[in-house]
C-alpha cells in the first residue's frame, strides 16, 4: 500500500509539474511567502491585503507581461521558508520572491536569492543586517535601527534626562535597546536601567513595578508588535502615567492593527516610525479607504505598506526592464528607485539596497472615537543607522 | 513587595479559573484534554463580542461567556470526548491537538487574527492605594470572583448530592454505577462546568493575557504545569500550585528579571522530580 | 496483557522475526527510486527524512520504551546548534557534524534522562517539556553564541567525506538525508530486536514485573532515552545542514509537539510509524497549504479529529487497516 500511495503521489506531481513551464512565457510570477498560520499571523495577513490591493489598483499587465501572485505559508518557520522560496523557484519558475515576516526567515533565503540569481523583497523583517546577506535583497519596510535612533533623538531634544528600558529578550529587542542607548547616551541622556522581558511573558506587572522604582522621565519600549497592549494597558493601571512617566518607543508597539482595541490607556503614548493609518497625505487616504473596503475594515498598519510598496517596487523595476526578469537587471534597476508612498517619500538606497525614508514622530491620540498615531514631527531622508555608523 | 504579592496572587487565581475544570478531567477523569485552552478562548471571544461589538455591560458578559463555553463543552463532550474515554492517552492527545486547530483557525476565520481586548467599564481601570499597598482595581475583582468560585467549588463537591455522587463516580466507576448513578451524566456535567469554567476564565483574563486565536496553544502550558504540580486529587492542589506559580512567576520576574523566563519552569521540574504525583497530592493514586 | 505480550516477544527472537518484510524492501527501493524520479520534490523529502529521523527517535521512547515525551525537540535544536557551531568553528564536514551532534545531545540525553525515570506519564510529558522550555530559553538567552531570535547564519557546509557536495545540490542533499535515515534506522531495527529491545516492552508493559525478572529498569530507560536523545540530535544536526539558518523554532514547544503527532498518526511501535506520519502531515500540509494558506490548520485538525475517531475501527484508511494486519503478523508492540 505504500507503494500505491507513492505511485499516485508520484503521478500528481508529475501531472503539476508538467502544467507549469507552458504558462510560464508569458507571466510573470511572484512568490509571496509569509507566515500565514502561527504567532506571526497577523504581519502575513496585512503584507497579503496590501500586495493583493496594488495589483487589484494597477492591473496585473506590466510591461506585457501577466502578473501572477502566489501566495504560500511558512508558519514563521525558517526551514519552511528556504524549503518554499527553492520549491517556488525550481518548480513555479518564480521571477521575484517576496515577503519575509521574521529576520530568521530572510536569512534562511538570502542565500537561494544569492545563487539563483532572484531578486528578494523583504517586505517586513527589520534587523539591518539581512541586506548583506544577498546582493538580491531589497527591503521595503524598514529597520530597527531607524525607529530607535529617532526616538533617542526626539527624546533627547525633549527634556526627557532619565530613561528606563523594557525590551523584549530576543535579538530584535537586544538590537532595538543597543540602537536607542548608544544614541541617547551620545546626546547626554541617562539611562537608570535596562529591564529585559522573557518572550513568553503574560504579564508585566513585575517589570512595571520596578519601572516605578526607578522614577524615570520616560520608560523607552520595544515589544513585538501585539505584545505592546497588554504592557500599556498595565502600564496605565498602575498609573505610571500619571506619575509623570512618559511611554516612548518605535512604532511598533502602537501598532495601527491593533492599536483600537487598547482603549485610552494608549493616548499620549509617543512613537517613531514610518507609517501611521493617519498620515495625511491624499495618497494614504485613498489608500486607507481602499484597503479597509477591501478587508472588511482592518486597518493598514506598517507591515502593510512594506508589502505595498514592495509589489510597486517589482512592477517599476520590470517596466524599466521592458519585461525582462533577469535578476541582475531588476536589481539595478530597482537601485536608487524614488517614488511616494502612502508613508510619504521613500527611496531605495542604490548603496545598500535599503529603504530610506522619513520617520514620523506620532503621539496617540483619540480622532472620532477611535485611536490613531497622530504625526507631529518628522525626520526626512533616514537612512539605516548601523550601516551608516559602519562606514 | 507587598503589590508584588497582590499581584501575584491575582495572577494566579487567574490560572486557577482557567484551569480547575482540566484538573478535574485530566485528574478525576483521567483524560488528557489538551482542548482545554480552547474553551477558554471562546469564552474570552464570547464576551469580547458581547461587549465590544453589541455594548452588552461587561459584568452581563461574564455569566453568557460561561455559559456559552459550558454549553459548547456539554455539545463537544456528548458527541465527540464521549468516544474518547476508554482510549489511550495518544489518542486523546491526537484528537484534542486536532480540536485545538479547528477552533484557532475557526476564531481566525470568523474574528481575525489580531489581538483582542474587551473593553472594560472605567470603574474597573486604574487602581488605588490601600495602606501603601498599590492595588489594581481589576486585579481585585478577579481576586473577588475566584475566591468565589472556589468556595462554591468546594461548596458543592463537598456538600452536594452531585458532589458525592461526582466523587463516587471517580472513585470507582462500576461500583457506582451499580448504585444506580448516572456516571454518563456526572461526567458530561462536570466537564461542562469544568469548560464554563475555563470560559470564564477566558473572558476575565482577556485583559491581561490578551485574546488571540492561538490562545489555547500559548497558554496551554501554564495549565498543565498548574495541573501536574498541583496534583490532580483535590481541587485545593491545582489552587495551591495556581497561587504559588503565580507568586513565583512575578516575585521572580521581579527580583531577577533577567531570569525570570526560566523561574517558572524550574519550579516545575524540581517539584515533579521530588514528588512525581504532584505537590499536594495525597499519597499515590492510581 | 503485557506478560502475554513479553512471551511472544521472546518466542519472536527465537524465530528470527526481525527478518525483513517484502513491503520494507519495496519501501526503501521506492524512497531510494524517488532521488531519481522526483526532482521537483526534493525539498519536501528533504524535510519529511529529516522529519522521520525524528518521529523515530521518539518511537524508541514512547513506542518501545513507554516514555511519553512533550519535550524531545531539546535534542533536536540542541544537536542542530552543536553542528552548526561545529561547523563554524572547526569543520563543515557534514558527517563529522553529525557525530559530534549525535554524541552531545546523546550526553544531554544521558544527564536530563535521571530526571524522567519517575512518575506518570502526565508527570514525564510535563518533565520532559519543562525541560525543552529551559533550553529554549537558554538558546534565546545566550543570543551572543546562538544568534537568538535572529537565527544562526554562515554554516559552511562541506562535501560529505570530502567528496559527494551537497551544499546546494538538491539532489545530492536529499540522498545524503536518506542514507543517513536508513543507516540509523537498520540501526534501530537491531537495537529493537536485540535482547536489550525486548527487556524495553517488558519494562514499558509491566515495570515491577521486569524488575522482578531481574531486568535493571533504570540504566535500561536511561540507555534508550540517551540513544533517542542522540538519534533526535543527529535529525537537527541534518536539518541545519540542509537549511542555511538554525533558528529557535528548532527547538521550540511547537516542534516538540509536531512530532508526537506525526508519530501518533503513523502508529507507535514498528519504526514506521514516524515516517508515515510524518510523511502524511508535511504532505497533507504542504498541498493544502497551497489551497488555502490561512486556513490548512483547520483541516489538518479536522483530519487529526477524524483519524483519533475512527483509528480504533480501523475502517477509515486501508492504510491503517494493512498495517494492523502486518503488525499482528509481524513484530507486535
Amino acid at each position: 500500500m505504500l507503494r500505491r500511495s507513492f505511485l499516485a503521489a508520484l503521478a500528481a506531481t508529475a501531472l503539476a509539474a508538467g502544467a507549469t513551464p507552458a504558462a510560464a512565457q508569458e507571466t510573470v510570477k511572484i512568490g509571496l511567502i509569509i507566515p500565514l498560520t502561527g504567532p506571526f499571523t497577523t504581519t502575513g495577513k496585512q503584507l497579503e491585503a496590501a500586495a493583493k490591493l496594488y495589483m487589484e489598483q494597477n492591473g496585473t499587465t506590466v510591461a506585457g507581461k501577466k502578473i501572477e501572485l502566489i501566495v504560500r505559508d511558512d508558519a514563521g518557520r525558517a526551514e519552511n521558508t528556504a524549503r518554499i522560496a527553492g520549491e517556488l523557484i525550481q518548480n513555479d519558475k518564480v521571477s521575484f520572491l517576496a515577503g519575509f515576516g521574521l529576520t530568521p526567515l530572510a536569512m534562511a533565503t538570502a542565500p537561494i536569492a544569492t545563487n539563483s540569481k532572484v531578486p528578494m523583497v523583504v517586505m517586513m523583517a527589520g534587523t539591518s543586517i539581512i541586506t548583506e546577506r544577498s546582493p538580491y535583497i531589497v527591503r521595503t519596510s524598514f529597520t530597527l535601527g531607524q525607529s530607535a535612533v529617532i526616538i533617542a533623538d526626539w527624546a533627547a531634544q525633549n527634556k526627557i534626562k532619565k530613561v528606563v528600558t523594557l525590551v523584549t529578550d530576543y535579538a530584535p529587542g537586544h538590537d532595538a535597546e543597543k540602537s536607542f542607548v548608544d544614541q541617547f547616551k551620545s546626546k547626554g541622556g541617562e539611562i537608570v536601567e535596562s529591564l529585559r522581558v522573557p518572550i513568553q511573558n503574560p504579564d508585566f506587572a513585575p517589570f512595571l513595578q520596578r519601572v516605578i522604582d526607578a522614577k524615570p522621565d520616560a520608560l523607552y519600549v520595544f515589544t513585538p508588535s501585539g505584545v505592546g497592549a497588554i504592557l500599556m494597558k498595565q502600564f496605565v493601571e498602575r498609573g505610571l502615567d500619571k506619575s509623570g512617566i512618559r511611554l516612548i518607543g518605535p512604532g511598533d508597539i502602537t501598532d495601527d492593527d491593533v492599536l483600537p482595541g487598547f482603549g485610552d490607556a494608549a493616548v499620549g503614548v509617543v512613537t517613531a516610525h514610518n507609517y501611521s493609518t493617519d498620515h495625511p497625505s491624499a495618497k494614504n487616504k485613498e489608500y486607507v479607504a481602499a484597503f479597509r473596503k477591501a478587508n472588511a475594515g482592518m486597518r493598514p498598519n506598517f507591515a502593510s505598506v512594506g508589502g505595498y510598496d514592495g509589489i510597486h517596487l517589482i512592477y517599476e523595476a520590470l517596466k524599466k526592464t521592458g519585461g525582462k526578469t533577469d535578476g541582475d537587471a531588476l536589481l539595478a534597476a530597482m537601485k536608487g528607485l524614488k517614488w511616494e508612498s502612502p508613508r510619504g517619500p521613500i527611496s531605495i538606497d542604490p548603496e545598500t539596497r535599503d529603504i530610506v525614508q522619513t520617520i514620523y514622530i506620532r503621539r496617540v491620540e483619540k480622532k472620532n472615537g477611535e485611536l490613531y498615531n497622530v504625526e507631529f514631527a518628522s525626520f526626512p531622508d533616514v537612512k539605516d543607522p548601523v550601516k551608516a555608523a559602519k562606514k | 513587595m507587598l503589590t508584588i504579592l497582590f499581584d501575584g496572587i491575582a495572577y494566579g487565581m487567574l490560572l486557577f479559573v482557567i484551569s480547575c475544570g482540566l484538573a478535574v478531567t485530566l485528574g478525576l477523569m483521567n483524560f488528557v484534554n489538551l482542548a482545554h485552552g480552547a474553551f477558554a478562548m471562546l469564552g474570552g471571544y464570547c464576551a469580547y463580542v458581547l461587549v465590544n461589538l453589541y455594548g452588552v455591560p461587561f459584568f452581563a458578559s461574564l455569566p453568557v461567556a460561561f455559559m456559552f463555553a459550558a454549553m459548547i463543552g456539554l455539545l463537544a463532550e456528548r458527541t465527540l470526548y464521549v468516544h474518547f474515554y476508554n482510549r489511550s492517552h495518544l489518542e486523546q492527545v491526537l484528537f484534542t491537538i486536532g480540536l485545538v486547530f479547528m477552533t484557532s483557525a475557526a476564531v481566525d476565520y470568523f474574528l481575525g487574527s489580531q489581538q483582542r481586548f474587551i473593553n472594560l467599564p472605567s470603574y474597573l481601570q486604574g487602581r488605588f492605594d490601600f495602606f501603601g499597598i498599590g492595588i489594581g482595581k481589576y486585579r481585585l475583582l478577579i481576586i473577588l470572583v475566584c475566591a468565589l468560585i472556589l468556595i462554591v467549588l468546594q461548596l458543592i463537591l463537598g456538600y452536594t448530592r452531585f458532589g458525592s455522587r461526582l466523587r463516587a463516580a471517580v472513585d470507582d466507576q462500576r461500583v457506582a454505577r451499580g448504585l444506580g448513578i448516572n456516571v454518563n451524566w456526572v461526567f458530561a456535567l462536570t466537564f461542562a462546568v469544568g469548560c464554563g469554567l475555563a470560559g470564564l476564565g477566558g473572558a476575565l483574563g482577556a485583559e491581561i493575557l490578551s485574546l488571540e486565536p492561538h490562545f489555547p496553544l500559548k497558554f496551554m502550558i501554564y495549565f498543565l504545569i498548574v495541573v501536574s504540580v498541583g496534583g490532580t486529587s483535590s481541587i485545593t492542589g491545582p489552587f495551591l500550585a495556581s497561587i504559588l506559580l503565580g507568586i513565583g512567576d512575578v516575585a521572580g520576574k521581579y527580583y531577577a528579571p533577567r531570569y525570570g523566563g526560566f523561574v517558572i519552569y524550574t519550579i516545575m521540574i524540581v517539584v515533579l522530580v521530588l514528588r512525581p504525583q504532584g505537590l499536594f497530592a495525597r499519597g499515590t493514586s492510581k | 496483557m503485557s506478560s502475554l505480550d513479553t512471551a511472544k516477544d521472546a518466542s519472536n527472537v527465537m524465530t528470527r522475526k526481525r527478518s525483513w518484510h517484502w513491503l520494507e524492501y519495496a519501501f526503501w527501493l521506492a524512497a531510494a527510486a524517488s532521488v531519481f524520479l522526483l526532482p521537483s520534490q526534493h525539498a519536501l523529502l528533504t524535510q519529511i527524512a529529516i522529519w522521520s529521523l525524528f518521529a523515530l527517535s521518539l518511537d524508541l521512547l514512547l513506542g518501545y520504551a513507554g516514555i511519553v515525551s512533550l519535550g524531545h525537540a531539546a535534542y533536536f535544536g540542541f544537536g542542530a546548534y552543536v553542528a552548526a557551531l561545529f561547523a563554524i568553528n572547526f569543520t563543515g564536514e557534514p558527517v563529522t557534524g553529525l557525530l559530534v551532534a549525535g554524541v552531545a545531545a546523546g550526553l544531554l540525553g544521558l544527564v536530563t534522562s535521571l530526571l524522567v525515570l519517575r512518575g506518570t506519564d502526565l508527570t514525564r510529558l510535563m518533565v520532559t517539556l519543562g525541560i525543552a522550555l529551559v533550553m529554549y530559553e537558554i538558546a534565546n538567552q545566550m543570543s551572543w553564541l546562538t544568534g537568538g531570535a535572529d537565527g544562526l547564519t554562515g554554516m559552511p557546509v562541506n562535501p560529505v567525506l570530502g567528496f559527494f557536495p551537497i551544499y546546494f545540490r538538491q539532489a545530492n542533499s536529499y540522498a545524503y538525508v536518506l542514507v543517513v535515515l536508513f543507516v540509523l534506522f537498520v540501526v534501530a531495527k537491531r537495537i529493537v530486536h536485540s535482547p536489550f529491545g525486548y527487556s524495553l516492552r517488558a519494562i514499558k508493559g509491566n515495570p515491577l514485573r521486569a524488575s522482578s525478572i531481574g531486568i535493571p529498569n533504570n540504566p535500561r530507560l536511561i540507555a534508550v532515552y540517551t540513544i533517542a536523545a542522540a538519534y533526535a540530535g543527529i535529525a537537527g544536526a541534518l536539518l541545519a545542514q540542509t537549511t542555511p539558518v538554525v533558528s529557535l523554532t528548532y527547538i521550540d514547544f511547537q516542534r516538540s509537539a509536531d512530532v508526537l503527532l506525526m508519530l501518533i498518526i503513523g502508529g507507535t511501535g514498528y519504526l514506521y510509524g514516524g515516517i508515515i506520519g510524518s510523511a502524511l502531515f508535511l504532505v497533507a500540509q504542504k498541498f493544502i497549504g497551497n489551497i488555502t494558506p490561512q486556513y490548512w490548520e483547520f483541516w489538518i485538525g479536522f483530519a487529526l479529529v477524524v483519524i483519533a475517531l475512527f483509528a480504533r475501527d480501523r475502517g477509515l484508511f486501508s492504510i491503517v487497516e494493512r498495517i494492523a494486519a502486518w503488525r499482528k503478523r509481524g513484530a507486535k508492540p
